[in-house]
């Protein structure tokens, strides 16, 4: 990176953070920090929930996916529309109606007081690690390529998120998510016009496609009822409604966005215009991903794209016989340009046969060159076992840095940087305000003043900000933490799921057998996780079914109780 | 986009022309799903 480029992403991220904390200066009261001026309109709210869900992991990983397997994964996002109808339909007109500040408080007056405080418990474990995470997974991978000091990255991301989360609260998260999209926006657009730009003169847009569709990276729809297969159109449906409405449903980082609208109706066309946004934005990443590939066919591509990695293990001793591989690679790279070109000419000439007999061409020379990148992988596995051969996170960041000119190199670091403090920030916000309200509030001090809580509010905020850098720093030590993360999300977010569904849809279900049903679940889950070897997926419909299916059954034992009680509590 | 000076509609009506109810935009927006899917299952034919 060069001066200019640090100087658009100092910037650009300061200036956004500055400009938030002096829009919500005037927040001197524990609603304004909390769910701010409640003057949000729908286009803020869909951005927010927009800026919220994607993470730098997004911006780094999607295209990355795209490139190495193609379209399918948009399918994950199938479920995603209907999970946010039934949001907006069921879950926010009952959320608005009772006044709440979290999705637990709901809990609490529509069961009790324990059913709260076990919802958010629950959240706030599984959250307050997740932020470690949002912290941490983009750090690795810029101080990794940009040669940057990973604590210091850390540190960088985790206090400018604190600073102006916890001065501005609600509404400065609201105001930087908006300007934050806006770069995310411009920057990927830019990245897509310019790898078009990039391609040689000769190919088309419609023979990259063509090309793209040659190498089977185009088919994003898999209709197929094998459950092995990992991304088709039915578990996308299936699996991403559950999956939705519990995120949506009931993760306060998600309902505190969508509660700070003005009215009902905004924070609905918030959510619908996710529902049609999110699909396409999607595509539009992995197709990003999917022209790198088709870029890569054209201009010289490494054997292995984490290039610090890799030339750390090559300058060791005994590593330069890795150069044997990138020598390989590059001469069946040159092989598959040469089958391309003749696929080019015979697509020119609009001679079918041709087209087909130099595509099965280029499939030979592809599966040869794919061959070389494996052995040098497991080449490198050999030379050091706790490396990571995945390198698909690397191949956007390895474009940005040494394809975009310069000035354009600073604007797309922004683009994940404002992606990871714009997660960070709305999850920093949402586990204060739990804390707050849910745990402060409720058990310890029950009548403190409004002025207390806001001073809890703005120190849980920040603590929660130092507990997220602090796993961030200490991460390393947890083997494969994505995957650790998501595990943990998976344990906990299906009983959430079941004690909300058993709220809006089990009218004479009560507090105290949610209560247990919810408890024995998370029991059931954590046994099943100790002792089964399942996909961590079906955690969360295990979870979920079984809070339901127990509190039902618990009900039914129990005395009947005035149904009165809980319509008047949740009305 | 609107803000907070967009004007005034109920929460009954999603105020949006063409849509005289909450059902017809939930409506709309699987509709456009539906065309989201139906795009990318043909985008491979396309594409060739």
């Amino acid at each position: 990176m060069r001066p200019l480029d640090y100087l658009v992403l100092v910037a650009s991220m300061l200036g956004i953070a500055a400009y938030g904390v002096w829009r919500s200066r005037n927040r001197a009261t524990l609603e304004g920090y909390l769910s701010g001026q409640k003057d949000v309109g729908w286009g803020t709210i869909g951005l927010s929930v927009m800026a919220t869900q994607a993470s730098a992991v997004t911006f780094l990983s999607t295209p990355g996916q795209g490139f190495e397997s193609g379209m399918g994964f948009v399918q994950n996002y199938f479920g995603l529309p209907f999970a946010l109808i039934i949001v907006a339909a069921v879950f926010l007109p009952l959320y608005r109606r009772s006044g709440v500040y979290t999705a637990y408080e709901y809990l609490g007056k529509r069961f009790d007081g324990k059913t709260r405080l076990l919802g958010a418990s629950l959240f706030l474990l599984q959250r307050g690690f997740a932020s470690g995470i949002t912290i941490y997974a983009p750090a690795i991978v810029l101080s990794t390529v940009m040669g940057w000091d990973l604590d210091l990255t850390i540190l960088g991301t985790g206090i400018l998120a604190i600073i102006y989360t916890a001065v501005g609260g609600n509404d400065a998260v609201n105001i930087t998510q908006k300007y934050q999209m806006a770069v995310i926006f411009v920057g990927m657009v830019t990245a897509f016009v310019i790898l078009f730009l990039k391609l040689p003169a000769e190919v088309s847009a419609g023979d990259a496609f063509a090309l793209a569709a040659g190498f089977d990276k185009l088919n994003a729809v898999v209709y197929s009822l094998d459950i092995n297969q990992r991304y088709t159109i039915w578990s996308g449906i299936f699996g991403g409604i559950f999956l939705s409405l519990s995120y949506f449903g009931t993760d306060q980082s998600q309902v505190q966005r969508y509660l700070s609208g003005t009215s009902v109706r905004e924070s609905r066309l918030g959510l619908m215009f996710n529902a049609v946004m999110k699909i396409p934005m999607q595509f539009f990443i992995l197709l990003l991903g999917v022209m790198l590939f088709v870029f890569y066919q054209f201009a010289p591509a490494p054997v292995f794209f984490d290039h610090s990695t890799w030339e750390r293990h090559v300058n060791a001793e005994g590593g330069a016989s890795l150069r044997t591989y990138e020598a390989a690679y590059a001469e069946k790279m040159d092989a598959k340009r040469s089958a391309i070109r003749s696929w080019l000419d015979a697509r020119s000439q609009n001679d079918q046969a041709a087209t087909e007999r130099t595509l099965n061409d280029i499939r030979a020379a592809h599966a040869e060159a794919q061959n070389v990148r494996a052995e040098a992988k497991a080449a490198l596995l050999q030379r050091d076992p706790a490396v990571k051969t995945k390198d698909s996170d690397y191949v956007f960041i390895t474009f940005i840095l040494e394809q975009l000119p310069v000035g354009l190199v600073g604007l797309l670091i922004a683009v994940i940087f404002a992606a990871a403090l714009s997660s960070l920030s709305a999850e920093m916000s949402a586990l204060g305000t739990t804390t707050s309200i849910d745990i402060y509030h409720h058990v310890i001090n029950p009548k403190s003043s409004d002025q207390q809580s806001l001073r809890v509010s703005k120190f849980a905020t920040a603590g929660w900000g130092v507990v997220g850098i602090l796993f961030a720093l200490f991460a390393n030590v947890v083997e494969n933490l994505v995957e650790a993360i998501n595990i943990l999300g998976s344990l906990f977010y299906g009983t959430i799921l079941g004690m909300f569904l058993v709220a809006f849809f089990l009218r004479r279900v009560q507090g105290h057998a949610v209560f247990w049903g919810a408890v024995i679940a998370q029991a059931g889950v954590l046994v099943c996780y100790s002792n089964l070897s399942i996909g961590y997926l079906w955690y969360n419909l295990i979870g979920c079914g079984g809070c339901v299916l127990l509190s039902a059954i618990i009900q039914s034992f129990m005395r009947p109780s005035d149904p009165s009680q809980s319509a008047s509590a949740a009305s | 986009m609107t803000d907070s000076k967009s004007p005034k509609v109920s929460d009954d009506k999603p105020g949006v022309p063409g849509f005289p109810s909450w059902a017809a935009v939930y409506v709309f927006v699987v509709a456009v799903f539906a065309l989201n899917v139906a795009f990318l299952s043909i985008l491979p034919l396309i594409a060739r």
